[in-house]
């Protein structure tokens, strides 16, 4: 477990924070590199992690029918679960509506958080194009983009969000 | 076990006596049980995995859902003891159903911004120099109905979403540094191995300081509700940070913008602002006993007890008032009083039989004081759904029932 030499440091020393510091277990195992990209997920509102593929709202007018209606209703609104369509306008009305359109400050979030947990029941089943598309179709039902315009890597971090300034870090 | 021979009951005369007042005042059956002084047979045999009494009934507060998988379940704090809520009862929040993990394969990935990424067995995790600490975690949603000044009949329905337990597992600091952190290291994210792979940022500065991998719970293993085999424990941090069925930590120089820090756990301001990573949760204390839905039977003394937490810290102070907030005791805290965890609190109370209405408030030792309704309004506005921690107020009517007061 611990390395003689680092045993009989700590021995001498005392088990202080000090002295286990940095990489003293050898616990665990190196990961990877095909390992890590497998699961690292992860996109960030600058999206450099965003994969290859692309789609237009056209294109996502489709995958939304079949796999996201019957949840989120006819074009994103009316359904039994969240609405996707909104305003910030809406953020000072009683209640408020907080939506992908009014609310949500980055357009990769609807990017990663579709392609890891929806459709609800069957998340992780897209590709990366149908992501795409139903991103660009519920972006275009929000008036973010046109309906022909694709979305891929370099495109989905350029739309600016209207609500993209509407954070501010926790001032308590 | 309740033995019903009638000769043996006969026999001991007071238990005749004592079945049959028993009979009198209750019961229409002619032929009542009664309590015989000492079992005439033996008990059940030793076991391997104890269970509770069959009279005991607690249970969390499930609402119906379309979504069962992405819904709460609520712990019945008015009916658990002390400070630890037992593990079958501790609340959960779910976004995609309780995941099955095998052990035995599952792994921890840690990558990023580190030196060399790596993977932990549970095994592994297990072999590390461990902690144990017991915290509390709750939800920033929980409280939210106490937005409204009609506030939730229970104190299951209205404090719920908050359990204590003692966590025991590795340090992630320990985890980060066999790792190697780079110095463009700010913030982590994790992720849980549910089905929809719940993520949620925190600050690197936070994980080094108290970030817990947790798979030990009371004793046990970690139960599958709570992120078995193990999950994150940032002590004192909105329970969604403390994403469970822990698979992947990413180190990364700013925060992600996931759904759940943006869409969701973010609080909305009268402006149309909204805050965001508001991570710490607020002093906050309620009664647990009594409270909505007890019956008290009859005047007379009544011990009034409650739970206090705060994510600041310890809690100080807790002070109850039985007269509707003129007037504040000071009520004795349950020792030892451990950083970022429930608190019990206790006070002697001789009730008179007359309607009132009682209130508690605490102070943690950032020297912070929970608020009313009103002040907390006043700073926060009305359009935020989450971290409500204002005073809870339980009305007690002449006939002994109790039932939420407004606030
Ligand atoms: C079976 C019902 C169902 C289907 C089908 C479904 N969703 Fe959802 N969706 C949900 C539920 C339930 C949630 C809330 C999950 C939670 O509690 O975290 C949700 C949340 C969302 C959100 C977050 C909303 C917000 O404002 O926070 C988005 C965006 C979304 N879904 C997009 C989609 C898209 C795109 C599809 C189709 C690819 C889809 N959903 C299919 C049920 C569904």
């Amino acid at each position: 477990m611990l390395k003689p030499s680092l045993l009989s440091v700590s021995i001498l020393l005392g088990l202080g924070a000090a002295v286990v510091s940095a990489q003293s277990y050898g616990v665990g195992r190196s990961a990877s590199a095909e390992e890590v990209a497998a699961w690292d997920v992860t996109i960030g509102p600058e999206g450099h992690e965003l994969p290859e593929g692309s789609g237009t709202a056209k294109d996502g007018a489709q995958v939304y029918e079949v796999r996201c209606k019957e949840c989120h209703g006819e074009e994103g609104v009316g359904g039994d679960h969240a609405a996707l369509i909104g305003n910030p306008a809406q953020l000072k009305e009683t209640p408020p509506v907080k939506t992908v359109g009014s609310y949500w400050p980055y357009a990769t979030t609807l990017f990663d958080y579709t392609r890891r947990a929806m459709p609800f029941e069957e998340p992780g089943t897209l590709t990366a194009d149908q992501v795409y598309a139903v991103t660009a179709y519920v972006l275009y039902l929000n008036g973010l983009v046109g309906e022909d315009d694709v979305l891929d890597r370099e495109s989905l971090p350029q739309v600016v969000m209207p609500n993209r300034e509407g954070f501010v870090r926790d001032p308590r | 076990m309740k033995p019903r021979d009638a000769t043996r009951r006969s026999f001991l005369g007071t238990g005749a006596l004592a079945g049959a007042a028993w009979t009198a005042c209750t019961a229409p059956e002619a032929e009542a049980p009664a309590e015989p002084d000492q079992p005439s047979s033996l008990g059940t045999p030793v076991s391997r995995y104890g269970q509770r009494s069959p009279y005991e009934k607690a249970a969390r507060g499930v609402r119906e859902s379309q979504t069962p998988e992405a819904a709460s379940s609520r712990t019945p704090l008015d009916q658990t003891y002390g400070i630890i809520t037992p593990s079958a009862l501790h609340f959960e929040r779910h976004h995609a159903g309780v995941p099955e993990v095998d052990p035995a394969t599952h792994k921890l990935l840690i990558h990023g911004l580190v030196d060399r990424p790596m993977a932990f067995s549970v095994d592994d995790i297990k072999r590390l120099p461990s902690v144990s600490r017991v915290h509390f975690v709750e939800c920033s949603g929980n409280s939210g109905g106490e937005w409204s000044p009609a506030g939730a009949p229970t104190v299951a329905l209205s404090h719920g979403l908050a359990s204590c337990s003692e966590w025991t597992g590795v340090p992630l600091r320990i985890l980060l540094e066999e790792a190697g952190i780079q110095p463009e290291a700010k913030w982590i994210l994790a992720e849980g191995a549910d089905a929809c792979l719940m993520q949620r940022s925190a600050t690197l500065e936070k994980a080094l300081e108290e970030g817990l991998v947790a798979y030990g719970q009371n004793g046990e293993a970690i139960r599958p509700e709570q992120g078995y085999p193990m999950r994150l424990i940032l002590p004192g941090w909105e329970g969604n940070t403390n994403v469970k069925w822990l698979r992947r930590i990413k180190l990364t120089a700013g925060p992600q913008y996931v759904k759940d820090e943006t869409s969701k756990y973010t609080e909305l301001m009268e402006d149309g602002t909204a805050w965001i990573f508001t991570f710490e949760m607020d002093a906050k204390s309620v009664i647990t006993a009594p409270s909505g839905g007890h019956t008290i039977d009859g005047p007379g003394f009544l011990e009034i007890s409650g739970l206090a937490w705060s994510g600041r810290g310890k809690i100080t102070q807790a002070e109850v008032s039985t007269d509707a907030g003129q007037t504040w005791a000071e009520a004795e805290l349950q020792t030892p009083v451990y950083s970022k965890a429930f608190t019990r609190f206790r006070l002697p109370w001789e009730w008179d039989g007359s309607e009132t209405v009682l209130l508690s408030r605490c102070r943690d030792e950032s020297g912070y004081l929970q608020p009313g309704r009103a002040e907390l309004i006043e700073e926060r506005g009305r359009k935020s759904a989450y971290h409500c921690n204002r005073i809870k107020a339980w009305r007690i009517a002449a006939d002994g029932s109790v039932t939420n007061a407004e606030a």
